[in-house]
C-alpha cells in the first residue's frame, strides 16, 4: 500500500527523527509513504480571519499537489501527515471550503486552479487505526513496552475545532490511549493531555511558554507518568527545551522527557534505537528507556 | 482613518472592522466566562477573553486598541469549544492583532527577534511566529 505524504516545513529538518521512525515504522507495518512531488508550506496556522483569504492559498497548493500523486496508479486516495499543525491546517482548508463555496471559487481563481476540496487528508495515527488496524499492530511488535507511564498529550491541534477537524472527541478522546495500550505501555490519564503547550508564542514570550510547558509537564509528572509523547514538533519542543528553564524557576519540577509516539512505536516494532536520534532532546529519554529494560 | 473623523464615528469603524474580520455576533455572548476559565493566558492578560467579547458589545473602542492580550493569545482554541453560544474569542484575537499590525498600532520587529532561539527552533514556530506578529 502507498500512501501520499506530506512532511510540511518541520519533518525533513529540526524532526527527522519523527519522520524517520514514522516512515521506517509503515514499512515494517506493510505501507509505504511517498513523499508527495511538489509542496509548499501550509502556513503553519489555519487563517482565522474572514478576509484572510490568501492564508488558504499556501494549504491549497499543498491539496492540488497532493491529489496528483493520489490519482496516480497504485496509491491510496489519501494524503498522509505527521504534524498536527499540517494536519490541521489541510483539513481545516477542505472544511472551509465546503461551508463557503465563494472562497474555494476565489482561491481557484487566484491560483488559477480548479481544486475540488476532495484531497482527503489523514493523520498518520488515523492511518494506524483505520488501515492498518490496532490489532495488526498489536501483533507485530516484538518487545512490548511493559511498565513505561506513558502520557499521552495531544495538544491543541489535532482535536480543535472538533467539527471541522473530526479527529477524536476533544473532551475524551482515546486514538492515542488505544495506540499506546496496542503497544503494551501503561497508559497515564492527565488533566493537561488537550492544553497547549505555548504554540508560536515561542518566537516572542518565551516566559509564557514556559508557563504553559511547566503546567502540562507538572500535571503529567503528578498523573504518575515517565513519558510524554506528542505527534507536534513544535509542543516536543516547547515542552522539552522548557524543563531547564522551569527547573530553575520551580523547585518542585520533575523532569520528564518527550518524545513523538512513532519513537515509542519503533521501539515496540523492534528498530535500533541509535537511529532514533534521542540525544537532540533536552531531556534524555535513553536513562529511563534502559531502567525499564527496552533496550 | 481621517483625522476629522468624530469620535464617533471612528469608533464604530473600528468595532465595525473587527465584527466583520472576525465574523463574531457579539451579542450571542452572555458573559458566562467559560472562555477565561479554559484560556491558559487568562493571567498574563490585561483583557482576557470574556472581557474582550464585552467591551466589543460596549463599543468601547478606545480602551480595546489600548488592550495587549491578543498579543499573549496562543491561538489555542480552548475558548471557542468551551463556549456555550458558539462564540469564537480567539477569532476576535486574532482580528485585534491582525488590526494592531495593518494599522501600525504594534507589531514584532524582526531585528527583536531571539537569534538564537530561531536557529534551532522548528521551523513550523518560526512560520507560525511570522504569520501572527510580523507584517
Ligand atoms: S464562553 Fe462564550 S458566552 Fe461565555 S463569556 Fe466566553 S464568549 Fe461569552
Ligand atoms: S485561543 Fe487565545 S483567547 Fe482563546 S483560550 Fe486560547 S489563548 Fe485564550
Amino acid at each position: 500500500m502507498k500512501i501520499p505524504y506530506y512532511p510540511g516545513c518541520t519533518l525533513s529538518t529540526t524532526a527527522k527523527a519523527f519522520e524517520r521512525t514514522a516512515m521506517s515504522a509503515a514499512e515494517m507495518l506493510g505501507f509505504t509513504m511517498v513523499e508527495i512531488e511538489d509542496w509548499n508550506c501550509c502556513g503553519a496556522s489555519f487563517p482565522l480571519t474572514q478576509d484572510n483569504i490568501m492564508g488558504l492559498a499556501g494549504p491549497t497548493n499543498v491539496l492540488i499537489d497532493a491529489k496528483k500523486e493520489c490519482l496516480k496508479e497504485g496509491y491510496e486516495d489519501k494524503v498522509v501527515t505527521l504534524c498536527s499543525v499540517c494536519f490541521n491546517v489541510l483539513r481545516r482548508t477542505n472544511y472551509a471550503f465546503k461551508e463557503k463555496k465563494d472562497k474555494l471559487d476565489t482561491v481557484n481563481f487566484m491560483l488559477e486552479k480548479d481544486y475540488a476540496a476532495d484531497t482527503n487528508v489523514y493523520h498518520y495515527l488515523e492511518v494506524l487505526r483505520d488501515d492498518i488496524g490496532y490489532d495488526v499492530i498489536k501483533e507485530k511488535v516484538k518487545k512490548e513496552l511493559k511498565g513505561l507511564k506513558v502520557a499521552p498529550y495531544y495538544g491543541c491541534f489535532l482535536l480543535r475545532p472538533q467539527d471541522e477537524v473530526g479527529f477524536d472527541d476533544q473532551y475524551a478522546p482515546t486514538i492515542f490511549e488505544d495506540f499506546l495500550s496496542t503497544l503494551g505501555c501503561e497508559v497515564v490519564d492527565f488533566s493537561h493531555k488537550s492544553e497547549c503547550c505555548g504554540s508560536y508564542s515561542a518566537m516572542r514570550s518565551p516566559e509564557n511558554v514556559e508557563e504553559c510547558a511547566y503546567n502540562v509537564v507538572d500535571a503529567a509528572a503528578a498523573a504518575g507518568a515517565e513519558i510524554l509523547v506528542t505527534a507536534c514538533p513544535l509542543c516536543q519542543f516547547n515542552l522539552d527545551e522548557k524543563q531547564e528553564s522551569i527547573k530553575a524557576h520551580h523547585s518542585d519540577a520533575t523532569e520528564i522527557p518527550v518524545v513523538y509516539f512513532t519513537q515509542l512505536l519503533g521501539l515496540a516494532l523492534g528498530m535500533d534505537v541509535n537511529d532514533f536520534k534521542l540525544d537532540e532532546n533536552r531531556v534524555n529519554p535513553l536513562p529511563l528507556i534502559q531502567a525499564k529494560g527496552l533496550v | 482613518m481621517h483625522a476629522h473623523d468624530s469620535h464617533e464615528v471612528e469608533v464604530d469603524e473600528f468595532i465595525e472592522n473587527i465584527t466583520k474580520m472576525s465574523g463574531e455576533d457579539f451579542s450571542l455572548c452572555y458573559q458566562c466566562g467559560k472562555c477565561t476559565a479554559g484560556c491558559p493566558m487568562a493571567d498574563v492578560m490585561d483583557f482576557p477573553p470574556t472581557l474582550v467579547m464585552r467591551y466589543m458589545q460596549m463599543g468601547l473602542s478606545e480602551e480595546l486598541k489600548k488592550a495587549t492580550s491578543r498579543w499573549d493569545c496562543v491561538g489555542c482554541l480552548v475558548c471557542g469549544s468551551r463556549c456555550p453560544k458558539f462564540c469564537n474569542p480567539a477569532k476576535v484575537m486574532e482580528s485585534l492583532r491582525l488590526d494592531d499590525i495593518k494599522s501600525g498600532r504594534r507589531q514584532e520587529e524582526i531585528e527583536a527577534l531571539p537569534v538564537n532561539f530561531l536557529k534551532k527552533a522548528p521551523q513550523q514556530a518560526i512560520v507560525s511566529g511570522f504569520r501572527k506578529y510580523v507584517p
